[in-house]
């Protein structure tokens, strides 16, 4: 079993993470707040594409959803955080519930355009109810609470939300669950054919993934002190699928490394260049052509070859 | 004997094709019963209609009394009927092992625990039915890579791990060496009487058919033309003369 194996690494990482603020960068340390969110974001939509075998174009939505609903709770309700973070993560997953039911009569294409067009309407209700979530000024000026409204602080705090998020889906992947969900992907009549209620499955699935990018969206929406139509558009949508699809979607551990490499070449090719997008179609290109199971693909066929000679 | 399974008046066609038509029949508990006939006959067509796969146009499939028209596969597979396809149809990306292991899961519903190391499941009773349809060798290899006549054997295994009290097998040596197919009959003919399975299948080789039916359909343009004893269905002269006649002596 490489399961204890993974464990001590996980935990050697966390450790490691945690002894981050101690080097005393303020830049590191946001940074890598940033990354961690990223990180559960991607591995939240992973859920879908690596798991169901479907697309989702639209998972920015409940990133928003989690981001709006905590940030409102907090500042507009006044509610304490260990109140206002489950709420909006259980808002988030159940819109995710509802959106799901419709999408998962569907497959393919089909299905990719219909999660767009849910999350284009979630942009919508964030740019036009203007009275509670600020419209296209924004939600901003979240009251934080004292204990986590300090840089390290929030770090901290997003190491143990992380931490906690990705092990929770860790489980829910590698359990029975995620390997009929894996069965359903391979060949979904087949499933049927097992006593598998495969659109079921799917739909579980997609309120799993809901739920956990909520928590990612409460994180980012604190972490910057406000939230922004622009977290709910199609092209964060569209980012966090590239995340996924550069790490390597059939592996558990890709998405996490596409989330902070692609993080991470934006922040820098930001500092030196206006050219972003220019750069992240070149990424796109290079997925297509040459890393269709993306880097974690890489790493193995590097590996394969190693061992061999 | 009571009918294990009733079909009544069943009909199903494609744009205007019909390849089921009018078809009575019934099935009694613990018979070893085949359907013949010529390609394009209609037997997967009528396997289809029985374990969900399609809709009947018209007609009454029932199970132990249970009314099975319009239930999905899956609802079907839970009340006791299991099938093999005769395309296969596998996890090809899945090991082998993992193929039957998911069936195990579904068939004992836990594929709603998020919490269970999927992995962990069943290991146990994975290995005994690769044993029993001789993949125990190949447990760990990708399924897609087997041999065409192993990944028949994968489908009766797949099959199996659902338990069933009825099971469909179509064509399950299609495609198979001569020794395969003899290993193939011998095993299913051994867990059909360990586990007082009731067995419906199809098979295009006439000597597995006449070794081991206890009752012959012959079916024809969609039409169930005889129905009997093996002996009676070799004798039947209106099967002679459209499907038998055509395979020689048998
Ligand atoms: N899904 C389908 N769509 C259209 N035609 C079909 C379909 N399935 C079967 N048929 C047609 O129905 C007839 C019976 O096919 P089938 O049941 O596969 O016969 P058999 O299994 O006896 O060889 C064939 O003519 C076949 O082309
Ligand atoms: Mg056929």
């Amino acid at each position: 079993m490489p399961q204890r194996r993974h464990l001590i690494a996980s935990a050697i990482v966390v450790l490691l993470l945690a002894l981050l603020p101690l080097a005393g960068s303020r830049y590191a340390v946001d940074l890598t707040t940033e990354v961690l969110i990223y990180v559960l974001f991607a591995l939240s939509l992973n859920v879908i594409i690596g798991f169901t075998g479907n697309i989702s174009f639209g998972h920015a939505a409940y990133f928003a959803i989690g981001g709006y609903a905590c940030a409102i709770l907090l500042t507009t309700y006044g509610w304490p955080l260990a109140l206002a973070l489950p709420a909006a993560v259980v808002l988030a997953g159940l819109v995710a519930a509802v959106v799901g039911y419709f999408c998962v009569r569907l497959t393919r294409i089909y299905f990719a355009m219909l999660t767009l067009a849910f999350a284009m309407l979630v942009w919508g209700v964030a740019f036009k109810w203007k009275e509670v979530t600020g419209g296209d000024d924004g939600f901003t000026g979240i009251k934080m609470p004292e204990m986590i409204s300090h840089h390290v602080g929030y770090f901290y705090f997003t190491l143990v939300m992380v931490s906690l998020g990705v092990a929770a889906l860790w489980v829910i992947c590698h359990s029975a669950f995620g390997l009929t969900l894996v069965a359903v992907r391979e060949n979904s009549v087949r499933a049927g054919f097992i006593g598998v209620d495969t659109r079921h499955m799917r739909w579980a699935a997609f309120t799993v993934a809901g739920t956990f990018g909520g928590l990612a969206g409460a994180l980012f929406g604190m972490y910057h002190r406000g939230m922004y139509i622009e977290n709910a558009f199609w092209t964060e949508s569209a980012q966090v699928l590239i995340m996924v699809l550069l790490g390597g979607i059939h592996s558990f551990v890709g998405p996490i490394i596409g989330a902070a490499v692609l993080y991470l070449l934006q922040t820098f090719t930001n500092q030196y260049t206006p050219y972003w997008p220019t750069v992240l179609g070149l990424i796109l290109l290079v997925i297509v052509m040459v890393l269709p199971d993306g880097l974690i693909g890489l790493v193995r066929r590097v590996k394969a070859r190693g061992g061999r000679s | 004997m009571t009918a294990m399974l009733s079909i009544g008046g069943l009909w199903k066609s494609f744009a205007g094709f019909v390849a089921t038509r009018d078809v009575s029949f019934e099935l009694l508990a613990g018979e070893t019963h085949a359907v013949i006939g010529p390609n394009g006959a209609g037997k997967t067509t009528f396997f289809n209609l029985i374990t969900g796969h399609l809709r009947p146009d018209k007609g009454s499939v029932s199970f132990e009394g249970r009314d099975l028209v319009g239930l999905p596969p899956q609802k079907i597979v839970r009340l006791g009927i299991a099938r093999s396809f005769q395309r296969i149809n596998i996890y090809p990306r899945l090991t082998v092992f993992e193929n039957v292991q998911v069936a195990l899961i579904a068939h004992e519903g836990q594929q709603w625990n998020l919490f269970r190391p999927g992995r962990s499941l069943h290991r146990e009773g994975t290995q005994e039915l690769l044993e029993l349809v001789g993949l125990a060798p190949e447990a760990l290899e990708t399924a897609g890579e087997l041999s065409y006549g192993k990944q028949k054997q994968l489908e009766l295994a797949i099959a199996l791990a659902s338990q069933p009290r009825l099971l469909l097998l179509d064509e399950p040596t299609a495609g198979m060496s001569p020794q395969e197919t003899g290993e193939t009959i011998a095993s299913v003919r051994d867990i059909v009487k360990a586990r007082g399975l009731t067995l419906l299948f199809t098979e295009h080789d006439m000597s597995v058919v006449f070794g081991i039916a206890e009752r012959i359909s012959v079916l024809h343009h969609g039409v169930i033309i005889a129905s009997g004893t093996p002996d009676a269905v070799r004798n039947d002269p209106e099967v002679r003369r459209v499907y038998l006649g055509e395979h020689g002596h048998v």
